[in-house]
Parts: C-alpha cells; sequence; structure tokens
C-alpha cells in the first residue's frame, strides 16, 4: 500500500511538473504582454518594468524563477491588479464553489433518482422519455440553452435577474443577501445542472440496468424482500459504487469555475477573472489559474482512486 | 399423502426478437411432504425456468407463465398477488443457486444478508435476528459463526459461501427448498459435503427439496423421484430406483450409458449423438426423434404423452403408446 | 458423468463459418438497428441536416451574400422566412451555409482525432512497454490542462499570425483533435488490453501466429464496432466544441459563417433581445444536429457493442 502511494505520488509530481513547463512556455508564446499592450506607457517606463517583472530573461530562466516560487506557494503578483494572484483567487473562487456545489448537489439528486427509477422501469415509456430528454441534454450548447432561458426567463418574463450575483448598487445585507444572491443564481444554476444531468443519470441508469441483472439481486427476491429492499439496499448501493470515482473528477469543476457559465451570466467567479486576465494578458494570473486546474485534476484522480479503494470491500491497494 | 406442490401443465413462455421460445411447455409434476424430487436435463431443458416459475420470479427474468397451475399447500401461487408472493419466497418456498460467489450481494455483509429474511418474514428484531443468524451459520457446519457473520462474500470460499446461501435458505423454516444446481461451481469434495448437508437439513425438518441437475450422481445419492427434461417438456419420471434399474425413454437410456462407471473400463465413453433441437424450430413431433436409435415414423409427426409404463414409471415415447395398444 | 456432448459439436460448427459468421453479424446488427424506432428517426434527422446545408442553399436565391441595406434586420416574412441580418443577409441561407461549415469541421475533426486517437491507443496497447509509456504520459499531461485555456491560447496564437479566415476552418479541425485524442486513445488502449486478456488472444499465441496477423485479423476487426460508435459520437462533441470556440470568437471567423460565430455575431444587447430570429435559428440547428447524432450514435453502440454501455 505505502509503496503504491509513493510510486503515485511520484508519478503526480513529475506529470505536474511537466504540465507547469508546457503552461508556462505556452503561455510565453502567446502574443503581447500586459505592458506592451498598455498605451499609457512610455517606452523608457516599459522597458524598466520589463526588466522589474523580468519578462527580458531567457524563457528557462524565468521559468526556474516562476516555478521555484509557485513551490513555495506564491504564485506571484497581479500585474494588473497589483494584488497577489492567490489574494485574488481566493477572492473569487467561493463565488465559483457556490454556484458550482449547489449545481452539483441538485445534478446528483436528479441523476440518481431518475437514473434508478429509469433502469427499474427499463423500455417502459418513462424510460424512453427520460433516454430522450437525456440526450437532449447532452446536446445542448451550452452558452445557448444559457443565452435561450436569459432571453426566456429574464428578458421576456422578467422572473429572474439576467444575471450578476447582485443587483448593480444594492447594499443588502444578512438575510437580505442572501436572498438576492439565491435570486441571481437561479438561472446559472439551472443551466449548469441542466448540462450535467444527462450524462450522469445516463451513468446511473446503466450502472442500475447492469446491476439489477446480477445473481445477487435474483437472491435478494428469493429471500422475499420488499421490491423497495431489494432496489434501495441492494441495487442502489452497487451502482453508486463505480459512482464515487466520479467525486474526484468533479474537483475541478468545483473549484475551477466555468468560463462559458460566468462569461455569459456575468458572474464574478474565477472563470470571469480567467476571462478578464486574458484580454489584459495578465501572464501570472493565467498562469496561476492554468496551474491550479491541473493540480485540481491530478489530485482529483488520486482521491477517485483512494475513494473507490475504500468503498469497495473487493479492492485492496 | 397429499402433495405438497403440484404443478399442472405449466407453460412458461420467453417471448425473444426471433421468435418465442416455450421453455417449458406443459410440464405436470408432484412433491409429497419430506421427499427429495429431482429433475434432470441438459442446460437448456427448461429445469431451471420451472424452478424460477414456482418461485414467481420469472418475470423479473424476462418470461411469462402463459398456462397450468402450480399448487402449493391450499393455494395456486400463480393466482397470488406480488405481494402475497412474495410472504411465501424465502419464507415457506426458498431457493438456493448454482453460483454461491455471485449469488450474495458483494457489498454486504454476510451476517446482515443472513438477518434480511427473519426480519422481514418472522418479524424478529435485528439483535434476536443476528443471533439467530449466528446459530444458523453454525448449523450449516461453519465453525467460526461470530467471525464470519461480519465478513463480507469475498472473504470466503466458494463452498463456505454456499452453506451461507443454505443457512439463509433454511432461515425461516421453509416447507420446500429450490436448490437450482448447488454443487455444480464447486470442487468435487465440496460438492459431497453439501449435499450432505442439504440430506442431514432435510432429515431434521422433514421439509421437501426440489433438486436441479444435470448431475446424474447427484441424482443417485439425493432423489426419491426422479424427473427427467428435454426441450422443455417432462419425458420420463418414476421412482430413482425403477428410473435407473429400468430406464424407459431412450434419452434416459442414453443418458444412464453416458455416465461413467467406477471401476468398469469401456472403451469409449458413450455420448448421445446429435444436438439439443432448436428451441425456436420445434414442430409437432417427439422433440427427440433426430437422436434416437429408436426412430419410428410416427415419432417424427405427432408428439407422445406421458403414460405409465411399469408400476412406478411414466415415459412419453411412442415405443410404449404402441405396446399398450397391442396389449 | 455431465451431459456435455451438444456444446463441442456446436462449437466446430461455428469455427468453420467463420466468414460467414462474420458477415451474417453485421447484416444482424444492421437488422437490429433498424428495428430501434429513436435510432432511425436519429439518422433520418442526420441525413436530412446534411442534405439541407449542402443542397438546400442551391435553391436559395439569395447566396451572392449581398448587402442589403434596405432589408436591414427584418423580422421574418413570406420573403425571408428566418429574416435578415444586421447587413440584409436572408438567415435562412446564412444557417444553411454556416451548418456546411459546421458539420464539415465536426466531420473532419472526428476522422483526425479518430484516427490519431485510434493509431496512438493500438500502438501503446498492442507494443506496450517504452512506447506505451511515451503515449500515454504525453496523454496524462494534455489530459491534465484544462482544454478551454489551452484552445484560448492557440486562438490567440491564430489571431497574431494573422491566418486568413479561408484556413482557420482548417487549425480549427486540428485544434479539436489536439485536445480530444488522449481519451479516445486512452479508451482504445483499454479495450486492447481487455482484448489481449481474452481467451482468443491467448489462443493466437499458443497457436504461434505472426504480429501481423494476429493486430490485424483478430484485434483490429474486434476494435471496429467500438471505434464506429466512438467516432459517431464524436462528430456531435466536435460541432460543439467549434461552436463554443466559435463563440468565444475563436473557432472560423466571419465572413465565413458557422452556427457557433452567428450565435456569437447576435451576442450584443439589442440583437439578442429584439432580434431573436438572429440567433435562436443556428443554436436550434446545433441542437437539433447534436442531438440526433447522439440518439443515432447510442442506437449504434446498443448493436454493435452492448457491452460498453456508458
Amino acid at each position: 500500500m505505502s509503496t503504491y502511494f509513493v510510486k503515485r505520488l511520484t508519478y503526480m509530481a513529475i506529470i505536474l511538473l511537466a504540465a507547469s513547463f508546457l503552461i508556462f512556455s505556452l503561455y510565453a508564446l502567446t502574443p503581447g504582454d500586459f505592458i506592451t499592450g498598455n498605451i499609457k506607457l512610455t517606452p523608457e517606463r516599459k522597458a524598466e518594468l520589463r526588466e522589474i517583472y523580468g519578462l527580458s530573461k531567457p524563457l528557462i530562466e524565468r521559468y526556474l524563477t516562476w516555478m521555484t516560487n509557485a513551490i513555495h506557494g506564491d504564485f506571484g503578483y497581479s500585474l494588473a491588479q497589483q494584488k497577489p494572484v492567490l489574494t485574488l483567487f481566493n477572492q473569487y473562487i467561493w463565488n465559483s464553489f457556490l454556484l458550482a456545489a449547489v449545481s452539483t448537489f441538485f445534478t446528483w439528486l436528479i441523476a440518481v433518482v431518475i437514473g434508478v427509477i429509469a433502469a427499474y422501469k427499463q423500455y417502459s415509456w418513462f424510460d424512453t422519455l427520460v433516454m430522450v430528454l437525456i440526450f437532449a441534454a447532452m446536446s445542448i450548447p451550452s452558452f445557448f440553452i444559457g443565452l435561450f432561458l436569459i432571453k426566456v426567463l429574464a428578458v421576456d418574463l422578467k422572473w429572474l435577474p439576467p444575471g450578476g450575483m447582485i443587483t448593480t448598487g444594492s447594499n443588502a445585507q444578512g438575510l437580505a443577501y442572501v436572498k438576492e444572491v439565491m435570486h441571481h443564481m437561479t438561472l446559472p444554476v439551472i443551466v449548469m445542472t441542466l448540462l450535467g444531468v444527462g450524462s450522469l443519470t445516463r451513468y446511473f441508469r446503466s450502472n442500475m440496468i447492469d446491476v439489477i441483472k446480477q445473481d445477487y439481486i435474483r437472491t435478494a427476491r428469493a429471500k422475499g424482500l420488499t421490491e423497495r429492499k431489494v432496489l434501495f439496499t441492494h441495487a442502489l448501493r452497487n451502482a453508486l459504487l463505480p459512482a464515487i470515482t466520479l467525486v474526484g473528477f468533479e474537483l475541478p469543476a468545483l473549484f475551477g469555475g466555468s468560463l462559458i457559465i460566468e462569461k455569459i451570466f456575468n458572474w464574478p467567479g474565477i472563470g470571469q477573472l480567467y476571462m478578464q486576465s486574458f484580454g489584459l494578458r495578465d501572464y501570472p494570473l493565467l498562469m496561476g489559474f492554468t496551474m491550479f486546474i491541473a493540480v485540481l485534476t491530478v489530485i482529483g484522480t488520486l482521491m477517485s482512486d483512494i475513494l473507490y479503494h475504500l468503498a469497495d470491500p473487493r479492492v485492496k491497494l | 399423502m397429499k402433495d405438497l406442490l403440484s404443478i399442472d401443465h405449466l407453460q412458461t413462455f420467453f417471448k425473444t426478437e426471433a421468435g418465442t421460445v416455450r421453455a417449458v411447455d406443459d410440464v405436470s409434476l408432484r412433491i409429497k411432504p419430506g421427499e427429495t424430487v429431482c429433475i434432470v436435463g441438459e442446460s437448456g431443458s427448461g429445469k431451471s425456468i420451472t424452478a424460477m416459475s414456482v418461485m414467481g420470479l420469472i418475470g423479473n427474468a424476462g418470461g411469462k407463465v402463459e398456462g397450468g397451475s402450480i399448487q402449493f399447500q391450499d393455494r395456486d401461487l400463480l393466482k397470488l398477488s406480488r405481494n402475497e408472493l412474495r410472504t411465501i419466497r424465502g419464507h415457506e418456498i426458498a431457493m438456493i443457486f448454482q453460483e454461491p460467489m455471485s449469488s450474495l450481494n458483494p457489498v454486504l455483509k454476510i451476517g446482515e444478508q443472513v438477518i434480511e429474511p427473519l426480519m422481514e418474514h418472522l418479524k424478529l428484531s435485528r439483535k434476536a435476528a443476528r443471533k439467530r443468524a449466528i446459530e444458523l451459520i453454525k448449523q450449516v457446519g461453519i465453525s467460526r459463526a461470530e467471525q464470519i457473520i461480519d465478513a463480507y462474500p469475498h472473504e470466503l470460499s466458494g463452498g463456505m459461501l454456499q452453506r451461507v446461501m443454505i443457512a439463509m435458505a433454511i432461515s425461516c423454516g421453509p416447507k420446500l427448498l429450490i436448490a437450482d444446481e448447488p454443487t455444480t461451481a464447486l470442487d468435487v469434495t465440496i460438492q459431497a459435503q453439501i449435499l450432505d448437508l442439504l440430506r442431514s437439513l432435510k432429515e431434521e425438518s422433514g421439509m421437501s427439496i426440489l433438486l436441479i441437475t444435470h448431475d446424474l450422481g447427484v441424482v443417485a445419492e439425493m432423489a426419491d423421484y426422479v424427473a427427467v427434461m428435454y426441450a422443455g417438456k417432462i419425458v420420463e419420471q418414476g421412482e430413482v430406483e425403477a428410473i435407473f434399474a429400468n430406464p424407459k425413454h431412450p434419452y434416459t437410456k442414453g443418458l444412464l450409458r453416458s455416465k461413467p462407471i467406477m471401476n468398469q473400463l469401456r472403451d469409449e465413453l458413450y455420448s448421445i449423438p446429435g444436438q439439443v433441437p432448436n428451441p425456436l424450430e420445434l414442430t409437432e413431433s417427439c422433440y427427440f426423434h433426430d437422436r434416437c436409435e429408436q426412430c419410428m415414423a410416427i415419432c417424427r409427426t405427432k408428439q407422445p404423452e406421458l403414460i405409465p409404463v411399469g408400476d412406478s414409471q411414466q415415459a412419453a415415447c411412442w415405443l410404449y403408446e404402441e405396446e399398450k395398444r397391442y396389449a | 458423468m455431465t451431459i456435455a456432448s451438444s456444446e463441442t459439436a456446436q462449437g466446430i460448427k461455428v469455427n468453420k463459418n467463420q466468414s460467414h459468421v462474420r458477415s451474417s453479424l453485421w447484416r444482424q446488427s444492421f437488422r437490429r438497428l433498424v428495428r430501434n424506432k429513436l435510432a432511425v428517426t436519429g439518422f433520418a434527422v442526420v441525413v436530412i441536416m446534411f442534405l439541407a446545408c449542402f443542397i438546400g442553399p442551391f435553391f436559395s436565391p439569395y447566396t451572392d451574400n449581398k448587402i442589403n441595406m434596405a432589408l436591414m434586420n427584418h423580422a421574418p416574412y413570406a420573403k425571408h422566412w428566418l429574416g435578415t441580418d444586421t447587413l440584409g443577409r436572408d438567415v435562412l441561407t446564412r444557417v444553411l451555409q454556416a451548418g456546411r461549415i459546421s458539420l464539415t469541421v465536426g466531420l473532419a475533426s472526428m476522422v483526425l482525432s479518430v484516427f490519431i486517437g485510434t493509431l496512438l491507443g493500438i500502438i501503446a496497447g498492442y507494443y506496450r512497454g517504452v512506447v506505451d509509456q511515451l503515449i500515454m504520459r504525453l496523454a496524462d499531461l494534455l489530459l491534465t490542462i484544462p482544454s478551454l485555456p489551452l484552445l484560448f491560447i492557440i486562438g490567440a496564437l491564430l489571431s497574431e499570425w494573422k491566418v486568413p479566415p479561408d484556413y482557420r476552418m482548417y487549425i480549427v479541425m486540428l485544434m479539436l483533435s489536439i485536445v480530444s485524442w488522449p481519451g479516445l486513445a486512452r479508451m482504445i488502449r483499454g479495450q486492447m488490453l481487455s482484448l489481449r486478456e481474452r481467451e482468443f488472444m491467448q489462443a493466437t499465441i499458443v497457436l504461434g501466429l505472426s504480429d501481423r496477423r494476429k493486430l490485424f485479423r483478430h484485434l483490429l476487426p474486434n476494435l471496429v464496432p467500438l471505434i464506429i460508435v466512438i467516432a459517431t459520437l464524436n462528430i456531435g462533441g466536435a460541432i460543439l466544441s467549434e461552436s463554443v470556440l466559435s463563440f468565444f470568437g475563436l473557432g472560423v471567423m466571419p465572413p465565413t459563417p458557422t452556427w457557433g460565430n452567428m450565435i456569437d455575431a447576435a451576442n450584443n444587447m439589442i440583437d439578442f433581445q429584439e432580434r431573436p430570429w438572429l440567433w435562436l435559428p443556428p443554436g436550434f440547428s446545433i441542437f437539433a444536429t447534436v442531438i440526433a447524432i447522439n440518439i443515432f450514435g447510442d442506437g449504434l453502440r446498443d448493436v454493435l457493442d452492448p457491452k460498453q454501455k456508458r
């Protein structure tokens, strides 16, 4: 078990190191930088700033400096906002997390319930309907459904605000603030849930269909257990088990924000921050963000493995 | 003595893309209290389907009982509601299966699975059920019952798991135990142990056993009464001694000839020529005719009925129908 | 002691007629596919979409895309079924022309990524060892880096290098393949590894067959159903990705229309709120095409690769 972990962790470190170099090089390749693009600066001042930010040094040297600092937990300063990158992350991430956590919750809830019922009634009209809806959900272009729902629910019907996290100029405090945020997040949460629920429902449905065919389900029925017990004690546990690996894969989505959704709904999350910074070529922030997602992806994969081993009594490390 | 279970003219069909499979077609069988009845046949002969029909689980397997009746004590099982049937399953009629490895839920502890029927049917409290479960596990010959009860299925061997399955099956004191190839997946030495266990449990409780097997050795060891199935029909049935001593149907004769006998040297092991007919292409005939060494013209066009042959035996074969006519 | 005489006899019969069995297997699959009404409907919608986009514009009087200031932003009416856009062009004609590009990009980038993914997956899974390590580590690396930022960077590079709009389409195909091959390669490799462990592959080793024969006669034919299914579903994915890229202004650029950039072009306050005919038709076109492809692909999966149900 311990050698397995040492191996896994070493591999993780190597992959992240390679990823960091790739990310750094790619951004170094990206045309333009924060200083060149700023018309307010004189050429002398620009040269001076380049020297300060180390932009005139060779790529490898810049990479090593960045990486050394990053390993020490210092991702540098955002050039545009003159704040440490990590401080900015901390400021924006929780907004993204709020959206992601709530929609993930609803996605899983709906997917498990609908998936189980559809599997149990395989080939019924309900199952067919669910299948069509699953395909529909899986086939919607994310930005289009966002725009479409804003048009219908916010612009035409005026039920919900079209974007942002709070009403512009609002000073709401306490409970009123919570209510306002909830009101604003309804639309993006609906869209995110819709986008995720299709494939997950399908996943649970097919897992459940496989499980229902197993011999031990026949045994459970032969024991004269109620269908409820057969489904929820015997089948569901086995169907949920492989899904535990998905929890880890959700990690980047939970904390990494969504570029598309946050752009469309003007949600002040980390994805939105990235989009703004990309226009400004605020490299420390861009690299920090990309690296952050890479780290989350790698940790998520490891988490999935560990969770799977913990959950399934048959698998031993 | 009154029959415990009487199956009459049972028909169980499967509707497939290619057509209707008459998996069990007009099968009648009786089981008396305390009796062990064996159904023998090749895979696909309909013996397991018969058992699943009795359990009322055929719907979950994709088939449907299309006709006949299954009388258990005073009730027709086919006329009961799903819920009434459920209260009989695992309580008055219990079942064990071929693959003990896959028949237990891998994510639930052994104890959890054994106490379920006790709580469901006997309404025991969780604590009482657990106590009873330990007794049951001991009763089926597992010594470390207190540890085993907290183990997961993958931690036990196939033989142990089959014992657990048996413990689960007898937990509510069933009147009938259906055992579907209970030893097929086990090692030969374990097979004998499991059969011994079944026999001694039967003697203790007086329950009946419906044993399904393709293994004539098992039949010889366990059965009081035998039914031989071929292509969804019973071709011969009778007291076990009679069948073994004096098989009537050519198929039964073939089966017995293909059984190797200890200490007896033979040049070549006999095997019945040909193969089981495609269940979708059956036409009015004796289904065994193209493999039968004594096939006559009538066998190809008309189905023989099960008729008494000898004192304690019935066979469905034109050979005897003719005999009877001339007698 | 047991009754098993018939099984062996059947086994021999099957082996003798292997080629016959294979062709009738395909025929059988086809017959089962045709019986799946949902899948057939999906296929019909895809065909109609393709025909409409590739042939439809020939029947339109507005294909020259002439700018007509007199007819700017007209709501749908008899002469322009889906209205006109900001430059007075017929929206229906543009949606169909955009469909050509979007479908071509989807199809081409599918072919490219399936080709790369399958090839690398097969090489990795078959030869294993160092080659496998190299390919799979590269795939791991690419899967670690989030794809949208990666696409942003490439998109920015393209703009910097002043790639002409006509060529951008091809580069977009390449971009989409770069981000989608690792997942495919991983799947194919996994399938290869599990096939290797199957009895019939063990048998080819025992029989001492050559590498070529093992690969081309025994392994690849077993991968084909999986590849067909992946390829079908991948077209839908590629169309969606292209639309996202175009929406972010990173994909194919106007004046070459695609469904994605048509929606993007209408993404301003007034067009968005007052002129839904500009962006609803391309959006629904994407939706209809992708859902049809997905349903058809799933039907294919059911008949070709029933085990791989995820």
